[in-house]
């Protein structure tokens, strides 16, 4: 296909996965916000009050920027894995198999599917959080790049788990027994140079941890790890995802018999 | 020489479990062609057909559509092929209309183009007051002819058809075949999977039939029915007496009190055995073919072909 059908392909995946999040956005939006929320009120209200400063920011200032990260990973994660899963279960992505569409538009379409989820989603817990504090952003090429990059390597990760997945449970797993500790333990609600050897070091091995400090750093400009360190494990894993995505697109994994 | 709509050249295929769906498929289909492809259940069609539309991934051996390799060149081969699967795979929770234009989109036509290639097709299709609701809400036949108007999307030079009237009504299956035969009027070639027999008897020129992973027949729809030399019929008779006349090249069974069944050879005209049960006080009512000329052409070809591979 020529660069111009690709694009149509490609337009229409976006489209049609963006029809999704709105049709029901009752799964797809008013949940995350909900549950910030809930956050903001417990953690950043009632307990952080009682907390001191954090690199010179209210505990609420501080989480902030995780918190967003947070719903932004999730919900990318999510968007995928069951949309996706949901065309394998559902036989619709056999539209697709059968079409001159060339696997990479497959996988772009869903990924940018999934970032505009997280982006959505995002922008909605951030307008939230500015009736619990003020926040200015410090570097806003930063911060969208963070987002971007953050949602990637969540997305291709969802992706990669629903082309595995062989029933809803499985899509379930990964969530729920490692994106869930990742998250609480990536620094969304401390800085990890409060914690003592080994678990600072441990911590480092987290990838969240540079997608919130990243986001973070953008947003109050202040960050646990060096900002070019973040963007380079970010770009690191986005490509490991997508070659290992593609590979299995082509494969055919779990699509084709 | 004109380049084949399909050239299947010995193709195989062995699922990881060890089954061995295709032993070696080859055939060829023209263009412009109404192709009947059949067998049993099991026989390897799906797979067969899996493999011409990138769905299943063949161990060996190639297929090229309109002279393009589906293995070497898959986009440009699938931009010739339009599919109607077996099962229902579209989104039940999107409209028809948009499942169309989606469809279209895949392909790399523009919004403005597939609207209006939706709207025709869906309306042809008779679809057309259901285009905006949830596909979910449409009938089992609204469903199938919803897959062929998706399929007609591209307007493919290749349209294959894997059991399209399973499960559907009489009248919607002849709006159906109505609409199919007037695209392949129009010069879309056509390969159709079905096990109504009568309906491949009626509408495809040419025929392969295939089982267990192998062609067994593949000629014109003509000559395979010409070489049926006994047929057997139903006559519907005032009443049977209690010992049948014999006829010779004939054989007559008593089904009931005023139903006998008559199996001659095609050579023998109907007329000298209506004379004949006539003399013998037997006077026919009605009369009809005890099964589909195909249907019996298929079984004993089926069961032939496993005779000689035990």
């Amino acid at each position: 296909m020529s660069g111009a059908t690709n694009l149509v392909a490609l337009g229409t995946i976006v489209r049609r996965e963006i029809m999704r999040i709105l049709r029901i956005w009752t799964q797809t939006l008013i949940p995350p916000a909900i549950t910030m929320t809930l956050y903001f009120v417990i953690f950043g209200k009632l307990i952080g009050s009682r907390i001191g400063t954090m690199h010179g920011f209210t505990y609420m200032q501080y989480i902030v920027p995780g918190l967003v990260m947070m719903s932004i990973i999730t919900n990318s994660y999510g968007n995928i894995s069951s949309s996706f899963f949901g065309a394998k279960f559902g036989r619709f992505v056999e539209e697709m198999l059968v079409s001159p569409m060339p696997n990479w538009v497959i996988l772009l379409g869903y990924v940018t599917g999934a970032v505009v989820r997280g982006v959505i989603v995002g922008a909605l817990v951030l307008v939230i959080a500015l009736f619990f504090t003020d926040l200015h952003v410090a570097h806003p090429l930063i911060t969208f790049l963070s987002v971007v990059l953050g949602a990637s390597v969540f997305s291709l990760a969802g992706f990669v788990n629903a082309v595995f997945a062989k029933k809803f449970d499985d899509i379930a797993l990964v969530p729920t027994f490692v994106l869930t500790p990742l998250t609480y333990l990536g620094g969304v609600f401390y800085s990890v140079d409060l914690l003592g050897e080994p678990w600072h070091t441990i911590s480092l091995a987290n990838p969240i941890l540079y997608m919130v400090n990243a986001f973070r750093f953008g947003v109050l400009g202040v960050s646990d790890v060096p900002i070019v360190t973040a963007f380079v494990v970010m770009l690191v894993f986005v490509v490991g995802l997508a070659a290992v995505a593609l590979r299995l697109l082509t494969r055919g994994v779990g699509l084709r018999s | 020489m004109t380049t084949p709509a399909l050239h299947v050249n010995d193709l195989r295929k062995t699922y990881g479990n060890g089954v061995e769906a295709l032993k070696g498929v080859s055939l060829t289909v023209q263009p412009g062609d109404f192709f009947a492809l059949l067998g049993p259940n099991g026989a390897g069609k799906s797979t067969l057909i899996g493999i011409l539309s990138s769905l299943v991934n063949a161990s060996s051996g190639d297929a090229e559509v309109f002279g393009v390799s589906i293995h070497k060149h898959r986009s440009e081969a699938m931009r010739l092929i339009g599919l109607v699967p077996q099962e229902i795979n579209f989104n039940q929770f999107e409209k028809p209309f948009d499942i169309c234009v989606n469809q279209a989109g895949f392909y790399g036509i523009g919004r403005a183009e597939a609207s209006e290639r939706a709207e025709r097709y869906l309306k042809e299709l008779r679809l057309w007051d259901k285009a905006h609701h949830q596909a979910r809400m449409l009938s089992g036949g609204m469903k199938r002819r919803l897959m062929i108007a998706r399929a007609m999307m591209n307007e493919p030079k290749l349209l294959i058809l894997d059991e399209p009237t399973a499960g559907v009504d009489i009248e919607i299956r002849r709006s159906m075949w109505q609409f199919v035969s007037g695209i392949n009027a129009a010069g879309t070639t056509v390969i159709l999977t079905t096990h109504y027999l009568e309906e491949a008897e009626q509408l495809c020129r040419n025929i392969a039939i295939i089982d267990q992973g192998r062609i067994v027949q593949n000629t014109t729809m003509k000559s395979l029915l010409a070489t049926l030399d006994v047929e057997t019929f139903v006559l519907d008779v005032s009443s049977v007496p209690d010992a049948l006349p014999t006829l010779p090249g004939v054989a007559l069974r008593k089904l009931d009190d005023h139903t006998i069944e008559a199996e001659m050879s095609r050579a023998h005209d109907l007329n000298s055995l209506f004379a004949a049960l006539s003399g013998h006080g037997i006077t026919v009512t009605s009369m009809r073919n005890k099964a589909n000329r195909l249907e019996e052409l298929f079984v004993r070809l089926v069961e032939h072909g496993r005779e000689n591979a035990a």
